[in-house]
Parts: C-alpha cells; structure tokens; sequence
C-alpha cells in the first residue's frame, strides 16, 4: 500500500478538521477575555471548511483505505454534511448563552470539534478498532464537556453519572467486539460479514457478543433500558452542553448501529431484529409518557429524545434498504430539530440565569414572536404535524415497518405518537396562550437570530420539499 | 380541461403568502396588517371566480387540474383538481374569507397582524383539502389547518379557551391519525397516492369495512355527527367570532366534503353495508341535538348544536342512497339526495357564518352571550333585528331561504327511502323552528332587558355590508340554486353511478 495524497483524499476532511482544532487549540491560548470571539469564528471557519472538503470528498461508490479501516460511501458523505451543519448551529447558538454565564472560554469549541472529529470517524470507521476510536473520542470531549461549568454542582454530578455509566457501556461493547472477534478472527467488517454468511463462526459466541454490542449501541442513543443517564444529564449539564449533546451524537449513533449491525453483523439480523423491536416499543411508550409529567423543559426534550430514538430503531429494525434510509432520515432530521429546540431553551436564558422550565416559555409570543413561531415550528415538527418535516420523518419510518408486514408496530407507535402529541402542544399552548411572567423582550444577537430563522423555516421547508434529502438517503443505501 | 395557468395553486398559495407577509408586518401599524390582508383575501376570491365561470358542467371529469412530482420514491404528486363536488366549496372558502377578516377588523385589538395571517393561512389550507387529488397531500392540507385553528381558539377565544383548543386539537389530530393508517395501506395496495386511483381499487368487504371506520372517525369527528360532536361546541363557544364563523362555515363542510371524496367512492360495499350506522347516527343528531340546542342558554352553544343538527342531514342526504337504490334501480332519488345533502353545506355555510356573525355583533357591544342577559333588542337596533330575524328564519328553513332547499331535497328523498327517516327528519323543521324562534324571541323581541341592552348601539356600515352579502347570498340561493345545482349535476350522477357497483 503506497501513501500519496490522492488515496488520502477520502480522510481529507478528518485530516483537515484535526489540524484546524490543534490550530485553535494554540491561537486560543494567546487571546484574551475580549478577542475569544476569534476562536468562535475560526470553530465555525473550520466546520464550514470541513463541509466544503467533504462535499470535495464525496462521490458515488465506495473507497476502502488505511489498510481496511477507514470507509468514505455516500453515506458517510451525507451524515457528515449533516453532522458539521448540525454542529454548525450548536456552537452558534452556545455563544450567547456561555458569554452570560461567564464561562465563554476556547475549550467548548475545541472540545466540540475533537467530539465532532471523533464521530466523523464513527461515521468511516470500517473495523471495530476505528469504531471503538472514535467513539471513546467523542464520548471523553463528551463527559468533559458536561463538566464544563465547573461551580456547576449539577453539572459536576451529571458528569459523574455520564462517565461511570458511559464507561460501563464502552466496556460492554469493547466486551461484545472482543467475543466477535474471537467468534470469527477478523476486526474489519467486510470481513467479519463474511465468515458470518459463511457459517463456519461459533453461533453461541456470536450473539452473545451481539447482545453485548446492541447493549453499547444503545446506550449511545438512550434507549430503554439503558436510558437512565439523558434525563439527568440533559438536565445537569450547562444547557449549551446540552444542546451539543442531543443533537449531532445521534446522527452519529445512526452511524455506529449502521457500521456494527448491517455492515459487521448482518448475517445475525434475526437475532438483533428482536432486541431492537423490544427497546424500540419500550422507548417509545417510556419516552413519551414519562415526557408528560415533566415540568422542566430539558428533562422534557430528553424522555422526548428517548421516544425518538425509539423511532429510529424502528427504521432500522425493518432491515431492509427502505427502512435504513427512512432510519437516516429521521435521525438527521431530528438532530437538526433537536438543535433548534434547545437553543430556544439557551435563547430564552439571560443573565447568565438558565431558563429552564416550561413555565419559562410562558408568553413567549408576546416577547418575541418570530422565536415563538420558530418554536412552534419545531415542536410540531417533534410532534409529527404536517406540514413540518417530522411528519414525513415518521411517515417513512411507518412505511418501511408496514413494507416487513409488522403493521402492529406500526399501530404502536402511531398510539404512543399521539400521547407524545400532548405535551408538545402543551409546550405551544404556554408559549402563545399564556401570559408572560417576565416581559422584558429578548435579546440575542444577529447571528443567533439568523440562524434559529433557518433551523425553523428548515422544518416547514423540508416538510414541503422532502424528496431532495430522501433522495440523498435513499441513495446512501443504493435503494 | 386544464387552464392557461395554475388557478388552483394561486387560490392556495395566494392567502398564505399573504399570511406571511401579514405576520411579517407586525402589530406597529394595526391598520397596514388590515388592509393587507382585506386585499389579499379579495385577490384570492377574484382568482378563484374563474374556477366558477370557466368551469364545464357537462363533465366529471377533474378539470383545471395540476400535477408534478413531489416525492418522487414513494410516487406522491403535487396533483390538484376540482370537480362539481369541490368547486363549490372552494369558492364559499374564499368568500367567507373576505367576511371573517373584515369582521374581525375592530374587533381583534389583541395581536390583529396574527390573528389576520391565521385566517389567511388558514384559508389557503382549506382550499388545499378541497382541491387535493393526491391523498398525502390531502392529508399535509387536512392536519395543516390544525395548527392555525388550535392558535386562533387558544389566543383570542374566550375563558375557557385552553380547555376547549387542546380539546379540539387532540380529538381532531387522533380521528385523522387513523385515516392515515388507512391511507397507507391502500397505498401498498395500489402503489399510488392517487385518490382517483383509490377509487378503482379492489377491496374485499373486510378490509372495506375497516378502511370505512377509520375514515369515519376522521370525518365524523370534522362533521361532527353524534356521539363525536362534543368539541364543537366548547370550541366555538371560547372561539373567537371569526374562529366560530370559519369552523362552522367550512371546516365542518370538510368532513361532509371527504364522505364524498373518500368514504363513498374508496369503500362502497362497506358503505352500503353500514349505512344503518351512519343513517341512525344523522337522525339522532338531528332529532336529539336539536332537543338539546332547545334547552341551551348560550347564544353559540345554540347554534353550534344547530349545526351539529344541521350536519346530520348532510350525512343523511349522502347515505340514505343506498336504501333508496335497493328499493328501486332509479338513480334519481339518490341523486336527489347527495345533491340536497351538498346544498345543505353550502347553505350552512352562510347561514351558520350569519348566525355566528350575528352573536359575535351583540358580543361585541356587551361581552356577554347569554340568552338571559338580552331582550328586546329590537328597540335599540332595529337593522341589526331585521337581519338577526331574517337569519333565523333561514336557520329554520323557511321557504324562499338556501336552509330550505336542502332540508327540503333530503326530506324529499329520505320519502324513498322510508317513511320513518323522512318523518322524523322533518321533525327539524318543528324543532329546528322552536330553538331558533325561541331563541330570537327571548334576544330581540319583549321589553328591553336591561340598561346595558338600552344603551346599544346599532350594527355599523362595516357590520351591516358583510350581514348584506350574507343575506343576498342566502336568498339567491333559496330563490334560486339551479346554478349550484348544474354545476355538481353530472358530479354527484357520476358518483351515484361509480357506488352503484361493487368492488368485491
């Protein structure tokens, strides 16, 4: 294997995105309390830089390179657009709020971009090792990150709770992939697909490593009942955290189930199909239902995040092109949908107070009614509303269940959608019908306003026109 | 027939790009937003006329019809098109609009720039459920008008007006839901979303029956029949004026508009099978809902249950076909009967606005809607008294006003069908008379009731020209309605036709 630089044209964009963060890592040192923004700037510069090599990057077909480990598909190409754009609108509106609460230093944004480094590398990963690389890349940026507000005592016990817990999941997927190795004697994936259609693996082996990597893959995204750790961490991380934390991981997480279930242990579909039809029904009716109760906003959007997941098991779980791609859909969608949502919750902050609770959205429309229709645009879209995006988010995931004849799944979730209906609407009804318990307007800069314009009208403009990014899914799994 | 440009995209998108620019122009300058709005509603009427004088009468086939891809993997089309079942409706849409926003032009002080954008994007909307031919985008445009109608109860409706919008959001979004269900199946049955397409699809008795009730649930709980009806009147009751007109005007006309589009023709044998249910359904309305607007102190709550009554003889009039076409092999009586239950709608649809509109005029004056807190209005607003009697007679179907004819047409079928239907029908015409009667009695005539109703000012020039247009409207197509009745002749014939023969 000879190294130029044409066969490293596929990792460009992780190459370039590593040096970028080095780059910041050292000019921030060098700045003052006044001149941070340059960081923020230059995080951004190099999110859109590494969008643009990714698009340069990208092409139909597959590139295998770096010995076997590193994969660029067309897959790859559209959840890392997704994710650097989903990353995107998380730091921007994180800049706000981290400067009221006095802790706008380099670190989030370094931190940030090696997490995004790490998942980008989720997303190529072509064997267990680069799997496991990134996702102990992203997972300590991660618990770092949650510890960010040091005098935060929640914050410093959520990240507590996130790494105990998260380490104890890495270890049970490190525990899974060292059985699968032992069951086949390969680490890259191609490979290990192979001696499973083969049939000459020990089958005990296989599953039981199996269950152990479903285990790990489900705690990356939340699903019950390994979700104890998002509603307490959601809740006790800085919202800015938070916002980072909800929204682009799960573009990841879609990544990383993809990688290990279809592309390493396809051969066991019957075996990972239960499990996953089990944790699906469960997040679903759990998330959705414990949601109603709450009374803070971020525990809400977390059980609401775990009702999600939900769905997008359900995507997977069909097995077939058609529901991956429906799968893709609804978790790119969701990040972005997620995004806007908690930065609604870091807009409504001031004075370095966290607004928090839902009664804090009350008279949202009288203070600022652009944010409270943005707002309303995105809660419908969690709700499935037409004509938002989620309804086809949902849409497809319906059909793709309904195409394997599961129609009972179908039922179920379209039942636990309506309850989860109840508390989105609740939301929309505190913001326009009730009155405002603090009145002063909101305040927030342009470039936040700008965007969170974009991410809503984004809902009501892929509701509209849904084919372009159902093609690119669709087109990611060659249906 | 396709037009020379896209009439029907520009009467759905028209509106909304005005709510857009309405809501964009902010409450600064109250009066901009007004104006704006009144202009864009009139454009959209002025565009949607030439559906009406262009339109070809001698078919019924969809004309001025529209169709591009939308998404093309699962072959759902942007695909528009009316015929003599929707025409009609689409035009009450756009006219009932123009009135709702000059009604609303004092009135909302609150917010007027929102409120005005929700009316126009709501108007949008509907028009969009009326003209859809593909059933995805049918349900995008049904499940749409949830969301300005749940603001404009839940922010300018009365006291209780959460209770009542999360009420009616919910019960709405769970009857639709299940349609959806039935949408997708027939989807994987005929690998289109073409409503006409459905209605050629082979379905055996099963799963036309289930297909019936889950669309059932989605149109009766729009309608609303009996025992699905009791959102409608919390809802209007906290609605705001407007919000009341446009629920009972139109939204309720979508439910009958989708047993036509949808239940009828998709599932003929389970419609023909389970005709009982839904005739039974219409006559308990009718009878008992009206018993029950008798007793009701609540001007709206009244008429919200008059419509509901008034709703139950549409679903007779569409159903009520089969009987008759068991009894004997003349299509004309159910004809008669379809055509009596769409001149029922359209009917409604301006008296019920008159009605509403009426008690909106003394809300406005005296914030209250109490029968008890009125009497003898007729000393201090005599104009206002004339309309509010004329209105009434028509709510009770005098003859010479559009709430007879209906009536009349689906009493007159229901006659061949049995004789029982058609008796107790005609029990409205007794009882619909007594609470409406009663009602104006109590409100307009007697001694004056109170010094508040002594100090009442009559209705204005804007009040008075929209009570006008509704009560030419009203006479016309009493005195009148062969028009209304061409244009959907061969429509309804056509469809009489295509239920007569069974899909198994």
């Amino acid at each position: 294997m000879e190294y130029n630089l044409t066969t490293l044209t596929p990792v460009l964009p992780e190459i370039f995105l590593l040096a970028a963060t080095c780059l910041i890592l050292v000019i921030d040192l060098f700045l003052s309390e006044r001149t941070r923004l340059l960081t923020y700037g230059l995080s951004l510069a190099a999110l859109i830089g590494a969008v643009a090599l990714t698009q340069y990057a990208a092409g139909p077909g597959r590139q295998v390179i770096l010995d076997g480990s590193f994969v660029r598909d067309p897959m790859a190409d559209v959840l890392k657009t997704g994710l650097l754009l989903v990353t995107l609108f998380a730091f921007v509106y994180a800049k706000d709020y981290l400067r009221a609460l006095g802790i706008l230093r380099g670190e989030y944004f370094v931190l940030g971009l090696f997490a995004v480094l790490g998942m980008m590398v989720m997303i190529s990963a072509n064997s267990f090792l680069t799997v496991y690389l990134g996702l102990e890349l992203l997972a300590l940026c991660l618990y770092a990150l949650v510890a960010f507000h040091r005098d935060s005592n929640n914050g410093a016990e959520a990240a507590m709770k996130y790494f105990v817990l998260g380490a104890l999941a890495s270890g049970m997927l490190l525990y899974g992939i060292s059985m699968i190795y032992g069951a086949t004697g390969q680490l890259s994936f191609p490979e290990v697909a192979k001696v499973i259609t083969g049939g000459t693996a020990d089958q005990t082996v296989l599953v039981f490593g199996l269950v152990f990597i479903v285990i790990g893959i489900s705690f990356k995204f939340g699903a019950v009942p390994f979700h104890m750790w998002v509603p307490d961490v959601y809740h006790g991380a800085p919202t800015a955290v938070t916002l980072f934390l909800g929204s682009a991981p799960k573009i990841a997480a879609f990544a990383l189930a993809i990688r290990l279930l279809v592309d390493g242990l396809g051969g066991l579909i019957v075996q990972w199909q239960d499990m996953l039809i089990i944790m699906s029904v469960l997040s679903m009716a759990l998330g959705n239902v414990i949601a109603i109760a709450q009374t803070n906003l971020k525990r809400m959007l977390a059980y609401s995040t775990i009702s999600h997941v939900g769905f997008i098991f359900l995507g997977l779980l069909a097995g077939t092109d058609k529901g991956y791609s429906a799968a893709m859909f609804y978790a790119i969608v969701y990040a972005l949908t997620a995004a806007g949502g908690f930065g609604v919750v870091t807009m409504l902050s001031r004075n370095g107070v966290d607004a928090e609770n839902i009664h804090d959205l009350k008279g949202l429309n009288d203070r600022s009614p652009w944010l409270a229709f943005m707002m309303m645009l995105i809660l419908f879209s969690m709700a499935g509303v037409p004509p938002t995006v989620g309804f086809f988010a949902k849409l497809f995931v319906l059909d793709a269940v309904i195409s394997i004849d599961m129609v009972w799944l179908a039922g179920v979730a379209v039942f636990f959608s309506i309850i989860g209906a109840f508390y989105y609407i609740r939301a929309v009804k505190v913001m326009y019908f009730d009155k405002p318990i603090d009145a002063r307007p909101l305040v927030s800069s342009a470039d936040t306003r700008v965007m969170m314009s974009v991410n809503g009208l984004a809902m009501l403009g892929f509701g509209m026109f849904p084919a372009g990014l159902l093609a690119a899914c669709r087109a990611a799994f060659g249906a | 027939m396709t037009a020379d440009w896209p009439i029907i995209s520009a009467t759905i998108w028209l509106p909304i790009l005005g709510g857009a620019l309405v809501l964009g122009s902010g409450d600064k300058a109250p009066n901009v937003s007004r104006w704006l709005a009144l202009l864009f509603a009139v454009l959209t009427f002025l565009v949607s006329i030439p559906l009406y004088t262009g339109f070809d009468a001698g078919t019924a086939q969809m004309q001025f019809v529209e169709k591009a891809p939308w998404v093309p993997m699962f072959d759902v089309n942007y695909y528009l098109g009316v015929d003599g079942i929707s025409m009609p409706l689409i035009l009450l849409t756009t006219f009932i609009s123009i009135l709702v926003i000059i009604a609303g032009w004092e009135v909302i002080q609150h917010k007027p720039s929102q409120y005005m954008a929700a009316f126009l994007i709501m108007e949008g909307v509907m028009v969009g459920v009326f003209a859809s031919l593909d059933a995805m985008l049918f349900y995008v445009f049904w499940e749409a008008m949830l969301i300005p109608m749940f603001i404009i109860i839940g922010v300018w409706g009365g006291p209780n007006r959460v209770y009542a919008t999360i009420k009616f959001f919910l019960y709405t979004f769970l009857g639709s839901v299940f349609m959806l269900v039935a949408l997708i199946y027939m989807y994987f049955k005929s690998g289109s979303m073409d409503i006409l397409a459905f209605h050629d699809l082979k379905l055996n008795l099963t799963e036309q029956i289930l297909i019936f009730v889950a669309f059932l649930l989605a149109f009766a709980v729009k309608v609303p029949m009996w025992p699905v009806h009791t959102w409608l009147p919390d809802a209007h009751v906290e609605a705001p004026t407007g919000g009341s007109v446009i629920l009972a005007a139109i939204m309720l006309k979508i439910g009958g508009y989708g047993f036509l589009r949808f239940s009828l023709p998709i599932t003929p044998d389970a419609s023909s099978e389970l005709d009982w249910l839904i005739i039974a359904m219409s006559l308990i309305a009718v009878v008992y809902i009206g018993f029950v607007a008798l007793v009701q102190q609540d001007m709206k709550k009244l008429i919200a249950y008059s419509s509901i009554a008034h709703m139950g003889f549409v679903t007779l009039g569409f159903f009520i076909a089969f009987i008759i076409m068991g009894r004997s092999d003349v299509e004309s009586g159910a004809v008669l009967g379809m055509q009596g239950g769409m001149v029922q709608m359209v009917s409604h649809g301006f008296i019920s606005a008159a009605m509403f509109l009426c008690v909106g005029v003394l809300y406005d004056r005296l914030h209250s809607r109490e029968i008890g807190d009125y009497g003898g209005v007729v000393n201090v607003m005599p104009w206002f008294a004339g309309f509010m009697v004329f209105f009434a007679m028509a709510n009770a179907g005098l003859p010479g006003t559009s709430g007879f004819v209906g009536e009349f047409m689906v009493i007159l079928a229901s006659f061949r069908a049995d004789f029982w239907f058609a008796f107790l029908a005609a029990t409205t015409l007794i009882v619909g008379a007594a609470y409406t009667l009663w009602m104006v009695k109590r409100v307009v005539y007697g001694e004056i009731g109170s010094d508040k109703v002594a100090a009442l000012q009559d209705i204005n020039k804007r009040e008075a020209l929209v009570l006008t247009s509704l009560a030419v409207a009203v006479l016309i197509l009493g005195i009148w309605p062969a028009p209304l009745i061409e244009v959907m002749d061969i429509s309804i014939e056509n469809l009489v036709r295509h239920i007569a023969i069974t899909k198994l």
